[in-house]
């Protein structure tokens, strides 16, 4: 040991980029690790004075008060529609929508589709937790078979009800897209992982390189009946293997690029 | 001396108790004897051994960001940085 003076130091607090509001969210649901990571990705960019948020509808409706920056809140799945207006009348600025996955999978799927088509140079913010929760836990497009919901009280049946629809992989036959990637938040290791993806898709943007997304495997806790930690682990052992993390796009000029910092 | 503790923020903590799953020390318990403005009990410190490292998991994880993290840092190497 040393004889150095240890003084204390501020190791971690509540980044800048939120309000002093506490959020509305059940105990344990990760939209609120997903606010925090875009909040301190911002932060550690220095770019929160030009950066323009678009809340959706579903839990994180009220996302803009949560975010000490500019927002707006756009219908339900338009907000890569807005999110196309605002960027190009402000190229200069960073924009970034955070939508969930009944309003973007389902009632927004056009939109997703026709903006990363067109290559728009905006950044997806995309919480899937495999089921509507804001409207008392109904099946989603990204429901997994067998999983029950209010909607199928006797788990999700194909034969009926269809097959989930994998967002990464859809969007990430588009030539358009150019930073598709898939991360999870059910533990601390992944949680790093996916700020690194959000650090990286914010750097594409600013760099102008054209539509990017990260899809972040969350919880429901609430609406899978699970506590905090079981919801964790049922995203670890089921989610992931239905939706299997990775990088689905990664265009040539962002392999180029300077890894992003941050985690 | 403990390297370093934590502060719960009890307006935004609500009692998920995912600090206390991951806290390498296992140092974090649910303090059932307080609520909290909401209603919940928060979680707490409880390290009278001094063996909390501020390694700032129990940051990571929480989804309020209601933890405050401190750790004893050598006087030239201050510098504050986020999880």
């Amino acid at each position: 040991m040393t004889d150095k003076k240890m003084v204390e130091t501020l190791i971690y607090t509540k980044s800048e980029s939120l309000t002093e509001l506490g959020t509305h969210y059940c105990p344990g649901c990760t939209h609120g690790i997903s606010h925090r990571l875009i909040a301190e990705v911002i932060d550690e960019m220095g770019v929160r004075e030009d950066t323009i948020g678009i809340a959706p509808v579903g839990c994180a409706v009220f996302a803009y008060d949560y975010f000490n920056m500019d927002f707006a809140e756009a219908a339900h799945g338009r907000a890569p529609a807005m999110a196309t207006g605002l960027k190009r009348v402000n190229p200069d600025k960073i924009v970034f929508t955070y939508q969930g996955d009944g309003d973007l999978a389902s009632i927004g799927a056009a939109e997703i589709m026709h903006t990363a088509g067109r290559g728009e140079n905006i950044t997806v913010i995309f919480i899937n937790n495999a089921i509507y929760g804001m409207t008392g836990g109904q099946m989603a497009p990204t429901t997994l078979p067998g999983q029950k919901t209010t909607s199928t009280p006797l788990g999700r049946d194909i034969e009926m009800h269809g097959f989930p629809m994998r967002m990464c992989e859809i969007l990430s036959q588009l030539d358009g897209a150019s930073y598709v990637v898939r991360r999870s938040l059910h533990n601390v290791a992944n949680i790093r992982k996916a700020k690194k993806a959000i650090r990286q898709a914010f750097e594409v943007q600013r760099q102008g390189l054209g539509f990017s997304m990260v899809e972040l495997l969350s919880s429901c806790p609430t609406n899978w009946g699970m506590t905090a930690d079981e919801a964790l682990k049922w995203v670890g052992e089921s989610m992931v293997e239905a939706y299997p993390l990775g990088d689905y796009k990664v265009s040539p000029e962002i392999k180029g690029m300077k890894k992003g910092g941050g985690g | 001396m403990a390297k370093g503790r934590i502060v719960v923020k009890e307006m935004y903590c609500k009692g998920c108790e995912l600090c206390t799953s991951v806290c390498p020390q296992d140092l974090i318990h649910m303090a059932l004897d307080q609520l909290t403005p909401k209603g919940y009990h928060p979680a707490e410190l409880v390290d009278p051994d001094g063996e909390c490292t501020g390694c700032a998991i129990c940051a990571v994880i929480c989804p309020d960001s209601a933890i405050t993290v401190y750790r004893m840092v050598p006087e030239d190497k201050v510098k504050t940085t986020t999880a």
